[in-house]
């Protein structure tokens, strides 16, 4: 199964070799994301075909279906988005995960975990405060 | 809220649905045709297999207006199948080949001559199944319905566009969950999708601009789900894509959503769905008695052609097993994917 980010895998067929053109320069983005570029993901081959191929091999293994599931694994891949807040693969795997059959429900329970695990490394860390004021304190 | 067609909305007039779908911006005028797309795979003209499924629209009146309807249906809809043409009908499903009836609309329980004609289509031996959007089961004139059609080993089809309250009340209406909860339990009392004979299927839908998931997945959760929540069983889940026509194309053109779906349904195209696709084995009759390819042709107004009979009185079945089918850039949405179709996935 073809992960959701790979479908926006650019076809080379379609690739206009002429995006980094000095016409095309000058209607560069205003902003730093723009949801139209994770059509072009695959285009980072582009620069360096040979890791960017290894990565796009990689990246499809990974989300093949295997000891997970591809279901299973568009969902993890759905609370990852949120704990490394990437919008392109918020938009990605929110979708993936809805053409999967996750309700609502699920997927937000989703990002619930990557909310506690974030919000958990930060708490967990106050143990080292409390060692550290144990140590410092008469 | 009223159909498109109530509100004299541009989008209920078909051929504005195929410019849109179409020529709507330089991006979908790029896009590949069907055409092509078939052509490419040894698959154009599209030719039949042979009709065996007789889907008959017995009129677009409903009790519900569903936010993503193809058909445009609801209680403004007066367009209804007559007695005549029911009647024409039955003269063209007298032969062996044709071994399924299926009844749509609107709601077809709403057609007035329904209980005589699933009668007389009975007594022909033909399989029937009726689509029904369970909601109208539970209404007074209609409450003796579920019997009704297990005596006669109807085959009962419904929309239940999630397991979940939340999106199929978003798509269907406030309270279609709950009611449509209500009346699976009294089909299952009678014996539907317990009774081998009584089969009953249910729909998905995607509520929203995205493909269906794996059919036979999702049955699982539907099963798991549905058991769980309400001690409700069913038989099978088929997975169906919306196509960008009438009021989903609506949506798709409010949430500026068309341009990507389009994009997908045709990036997503299967050759081995192409060979599935329903009209190759169906004949779609309008309630007036024109004859489609499919129930989404009816609704573009793109009847029969090329020769062969566009109306039931005109009914040659020779004819339209050897007829060509009509295509346009909303049969993208058959065949993307698993494919889809009125059975559900077709790969």
């Amino acid at each position: 199964m073809i992960s959701q980010l790979f479908l926006y895998h650019f076809d080379p067929l379609n690739f206009n070799r002429n995006r980094f053109s000095q016409s095309n320069l000058y209607h560069m983005e205003k902003t730093y994301y723009n949801p139209k570029d994770l059509k072009k993901f695959g285009n980072v081959s582009d620069f360096q075909k040979e890791l960017g191929d290894k990565f796009f091999d990689y990246y499809n293994t990974v989300f093949a279906d295997s000891a997970l599931s591809a279901k299973e694994k568009s969902l993890i891949a759905l609370a990852v988005a949120h704990a490394v807040q990437c919008p392109y693969c918020i938009d990605a795997y929110t979708e993936e995960s809805l053409e999967k059959g996750f309700s609502e429900e699920q997927m937000m329970e989703a990002v619930h975990v990557a909310t506690a695990i974030r919000g958990g490394a930060s708490l967990v860390h106050g143990v080292q405060m409390m060692n550290k004021v144990d140590k410092l304190s008469m | 809220m009223k159909s498109l067609i109530a509100q004299s909305h541009s989008l209920s007039d078909p051929d504005v649905q195929l410019d849109i779908i179409n020529n709507h911006n330089e991006k979908i005028k790029s896009l590949a045709r069907f055409e092509q797309k078939l052509d490419e795979i040894d698959l154009f003209p599209l030719k039949p297999t042979g009709i065996e499924i007789f889907q008959i629209n017995v009129g677009y009146m409903c009790n519900m207006t569903c936010k993503h309807c193809h058909v445009d249906a609801g209680p403004d809809r007066k367009e209804i199948m007559t007695r005549e043409t029911l009647e024409l009908c039955l003269d063209a499903l007298n032969h062996e080949q044709i071994t399924t009836v299926d009844l749509t609309g609107g709601a077809p329980e709403m057609n007035p001559h329904f209980r005589w004609f699933v009668d007389e289509v009975s007594k022909l031996g033909k399989h029937i199944i009726v689509r029904s959007n369970l909601t109208i089961l539970d209404t007074r004139k209609f409450e003796d319905l579920p019997q009704f059609m297990a005596d006669r080993g109807v085959e009962i089809t419904c929309s239940l566009p999630f397991y979940s309250k939340r999106r199929t009340d978003t798509q269907r209406g406030e309270g279609t969950y709950d009611k449509s909860m209500k009346v699976l339990k009294i089909l299952n009392e009678i014996g539907y999708g317990k009774d081998e004979n009584l089969q009953l299927n249910l729909v998905y839908n995607p509520v929203g601009a995205f493909l269906p998931p794996d059919q036979e997945s999702l049955q699982e959760d539907y099963k798991e789900r549905l058991w769980n929540d309400h001690g409700i069983v069913f038989n099978e889940l088929y997975t169906i894509t919306n196509l960008p026509i009438s009021r989903y194309l609506n949506f798709l053109l409010m949430s500026d959503n068309l341009e990507e779906y389009m994009e997908k349904l045709i990036t997503s195209f299967n050759p081995g769905a192409a060979q599935g696709v329903m009209c190759r084995n169906t004949i779609s009759i309008g309630w007036d008695g024109t004859l489609y390819d499919c129930d989404f042709n009816q609704m573009l107004k793109m009847q029969t052609n090329h020769g062969s009979p566009d109306h039931i009185k005109d009914w040659d079945l020779e004819r339209l097993n050897n007829r060509e089918i009509m295509v346009n850039q909303h049969c993208f949405g058959c065949t993307a994917g698993a494919g889809s179709s009125c059975g559900g996935a077709v790969t």
